[in-house]
């Protein structure tokens, strides 16, 4: 769908900043999460979960449990059929092992029972019998041949020499001449990094109600960023038809890719079908880190040529991510993205993934972007230091623009790049001194952002106002910017609109709310249904006033007579149209369907003041200012919440946030206590810069704007902390110890 | 007659090759030749691919029209948080 007026529109209502509609309930608690959920009859149900890293079930005795006062149902996998899809059936070990646990926290056995005390005593009444297993959990011990193996027969089908068949994931992608090109350099560095694992760290916990009837019908209630992909996997998982498992999103806490998959919702309807009652399962916090998909771990090499006026001539880099135990494909994307911000002669980047002794690994904000782009910006940082050059001039003359081949592949159409680059050369910030112990850092990141499969409704109510159903729960104010979309077009207030997320079984199939990709998609098809209704209620009008449908056109919420030759006629507004829709032909109504696509990839540039302590290695955020092309920014302040919100985690992933496993392969710190999340106090005020350069691809220019916050951060912040301390980093997460380790060997 | 791109690390189901040409009008056809012709790619556009067509990425749009002068590249399927 193309950009209206080719992007001259001017906007009366996009682009304000009206109240957000869920505020009030949330902040007066009476908003409904996936544990607020109640049903007559409901028991509570308990996970009974691994201590161990990798071990083989020997035997499960649940008679002791079963046995128990007011236990309800007992359930293992083999409570469970096996799903024909691959993917499918991985999700349901994940949920509930089979004959092997293959991490620490991986389900093993569930309860439910009258209460939760007791569906937790009973958890301890269960008797398994374990074969413990040799494990791994970091990537590059994995990969090597001889590593402990997590799944027999997942392995790559053309496994390299010297290689384990952990390895399920082989990408190369780039163009060019490789050796001609570091042949033309004056500067190489080649440099290896480290990040850690890190969770999505939403505030609200995993937590849903299920509930199946006895004639095979089902009701979920779950907080999820797609449920209809939670009756997909759910009713695959359980054997059922999607159309009997009705699937009803709560409001949200936070998800970030975390929870655009499932992990207790099909015990929840195992325990259900069993108990024939409706089962709530809430997930501990411990839980949540143990069990629910943290982003992945990576190790990476990269090696970049530059010449003394700082245009680079090569770049390669190798990328090795694992996710988990099972087989995990993040590392194409970061293997696509990691010099996506360059217009490169030759380029070249492999990725592997393998699998380890960890939690299955959920998608996180622009997933493998972060942490392959860090380590290619932390090089290009570098290369400016020792060639003497501007960090920002350096990649202002290599940056990707309309006509580059991307490292990926496609050839750019209109980006924001180079815009954004020059926002923050221009931005004060950039400018401003810097104090002892200080350094600054800036980074560029990317994402590719997608549309996807998206249906809407739109319904006129007889007092003129407007209904818009919707299918992807809101995890970033898509209600808001929805209902904007939707007044811009039909020209009626704001507060006249209200937007709702429906079931699964009242809207055709909507794609999960990931890939940044709801305001796009669902603001399209929310346009189109406008229009649709917009056609249904000039044709009305036309009818009223006998003349030709093509004769009356809609503005500013009224029906109009197109001129003279249409004949006079007083403009009906969408009120009085609404008021008489029963006897002009029904209820009006547009609706749209669409597997959008056109989304617009998106760029932005991070700049970040960094103070370290060189006597606790602390590291302190001074300054941060973010630039984003966000194309239209329909409602500012969520396009700004998501930049700000992107670069607190990046900040996070950067400084302090880490899974730490022990020897025995077990999760040393699944507590928030333990697992250092920025909080306010650690941070200044994140400044945004929003630049408005606009998709091609959408009526009002909107892009995603979701996931590229997320991806600069990491390289900005290392590369402001190298520069601070005169030391280059690599390896997050820079904590306090580390940072110190690195001063004390420095000397 | 369409070029399609071919990423690294399938070039071993087309023989080395880069870049593909086949006789294809939309996104549907293209693939079904693809895999007429290099079975060997088979198996991860039954996984699932992208398209990028004229610098444009597309999922499951079987039925988009492709010139002959288009620029197609083949992608995995995109996924996000």
């Amino acid at each position: 769908m193309a950009l209206d007026e080719n992007g001259k529109r001017i906007f009366k209502q996009v682009g304000t900043r009206p109240a957000r509609p869920d505020g009030i309930d949330k902040v007066t608690g009476r908003a409904m999460y996936g544990a607020d959920a109640t049903a007559p009859g409901m028991l509570f149900g308990h996970i009974l979960r691994s201590p161990h890293a990798h071990a083989r079930i020997k035997s499960i005795d649940t008679s002791a449990a079963e046995a128990l006062s007011g236990v309800k149902a007992v359930i293992t996998s083999k409570d469970f059929g096996t799903p024909e899809d691959e993917s499918v059936r991985d999700v349901q070990d994940n949920c509930m092992a089979g004959d092997k646990v293959l991490y620490d926290g991986h389900a093993v056995a569930a309860v439910a029972a009258n209460s939760l005390a007791i569906a937790k005593k009973a958890v301890k009444l269960i008797k398994v019998d374990y074969e413990i297993l040799p494990h791994v959990t970091d990537v590059d011990a994995a990969m090597q041949a001889g590593a402990p193996l997590v799944q027999e027969g997942r392995g790559l089908d053309d496994l390299p020499a010297g290689m384990s068949e952990n390895v399920t994931y082989h990408f190369e992608f780039g163009h060019g001449d490789m050796d001609a090109g570091f042949a033309k350099a004056d500067k190489i560095i080649e440099r290896s990094f480290k990040t850690a694992a890190t969770h999505q760290g939403y505030i609200e916990p995993h937590a849903c109600l299920a509930s199946m009837g006895i004639d095979g019908k089902g009701e979920l209630w779950c907080c999820t960023q797609g449920h209809y992909y939670v009756r997909e996997l759910c009713a695959g998982i359980m054997g059922m038809e999607t159309s009997q498992l009705r699937v009803t999103a709560s409001e949200i806490g936070g998800g970030f890719g975390g929870k655009t998959t499932v992990f207790i919702e099909p015990v929840a309807l195992g325990l259900s079908r069993k108990a024939g009652r409706p089962v709530k399962l809430v997930m501990p916090r411990e839980d949540v880190f143990r069990a629910s998909g943290p982003t992945a771990s990576s190790s990476t090499d990269v090696k970049i040529g530059m010449t003394k006026d700082g245009r680079i001539t090569a770049a390669h880099a190798t990328f090795r991510y694992q996710g988990g135990a099972y087989p995990s494909g993040t590392v194409q994307f970061g293997a696509q993205s990691a010099f996506a911000a360059y217009d490169l002669d030759a380029v070249q980047t492999i990725g592997w993934s393998a699998m380890t002794n960890r939690p299955k690994e959920a998608a996180y904000r622009a997933p493998g972007a972060p942490m392959a782009i860090y380590a290619v910006e932390s090089v290009v940082d570098e290369l400016c230091q020792e060639l003497d050059l501007d960090p920002l001039d350096v990649r202002l003359k290599n940056s990707a623009h309309k006509g580059t081949k991307s490292s990926y592949g496609p050839t750019f159409d209109d980006i924001g790049l180079e815009a954004t680059l020059e926002a923050a050369k221009a931005h004060p910030h950039y400018a401003a001194p810097l104090g002892p112990n200080q350094g600054r850092g800036l980074s560029c990141g990317f994402w590719f952002n997608f549309g996807g499969n998206t249906s809407v409704s739109m319904n006129l109510n007889f007092d003129g106002t407007v209904g818009i159903t919707e299918g992807n729960p809101d995890i970033g104010g898509s209600r808001a910017s929805i209902s904007l979309m939707a007044a811009e077009e039909l020209g009626i207030p704001y507060e006249k609109v209200r937007t709702i997320v429906a079931d699964t079984n009242s809207l055709g199939h909507n794609d999960v709310t990931d890939g940044s990709r709801v305001t796009f998609a669902v603001g399209l098809a929310t346009i189109k249904a406008a229009r649709e209704a917009i056609k249904i209620m000039c044709a009305r009008v036309a009818k009223i006033w006998d003349i030709d449908a093509d004769a009356v056109y809609w503005e500013d919420g009224f029906a109009k007579p197109s001129g003279p030759n249409a004949g006079s006629f007083d403009p009906m507004s969408i009120e009085e149209i609404a008021a008489i829709s029963a006897e002009t032909g029904g209820p009006i109504s547009g609706h749209h369907e669409v597997n959008a696509d056109g989304a617009g990839v998106s760029f932005g540039v991070h700049l970040v003041d960094v103070e370290v302590d060189p006597e606790t290695g602390a590291t302190t955020i001074l300054r941060y200012t973010v630039f984003q092309d966000a194309g239209k920014a329909v409602h500012p302040d969520y396009v700004e919440g998501q930049m700000q919100g992107g670069a607190v985690q990046g900040i996070g992933w950067a400084l302090n946030e880490e899974y730490i496993y022990g020897d025995d392969g077990r999760l040393q710190n699944p507590s928030l206590l333990d697992y250092r999340i920025p909080v306010a106090s650690d941070l200044p005020d994140i400044d945004t810069v929003i630049l408005e350069i606009p998709n091609p691809g959408h009526p009002y220019g909107v892009r995603g704007v979701g996931e590229t916050g997320i991806v600069p951060p990491l390289a900005a912040v290392s590369n402001a902390v190298s520069r601070s301390i005169g030391l280059r980093m690599s390896a997050l997460p820079m904590s306090p110890p580390r940072v110190l380790k690195a001063l004390t060997a420095k000397g | 007659m369409v070029k399609v791109a071919i990423w690294g690390s399938l070039r071993s189901a087309t023989d080395g090759k880069a870049e593909v040409e086949v006789e294809a009008g939309n996104f549907k056809q293209l693939l079904d030749q693809l895999v007429i012709e290099y079975p060997g790619l088979e198996p991860q556009i039954k996984r699932g691919v992208s398209l990028a067509l004229d610098g444009k990425i597309y999922r499951d749009a079987w039925f988009t029209k492709i010139n002959e002068d288009s620029e197609v590249v083949l992608m995995p399927y995109m996924l996000g948080g």
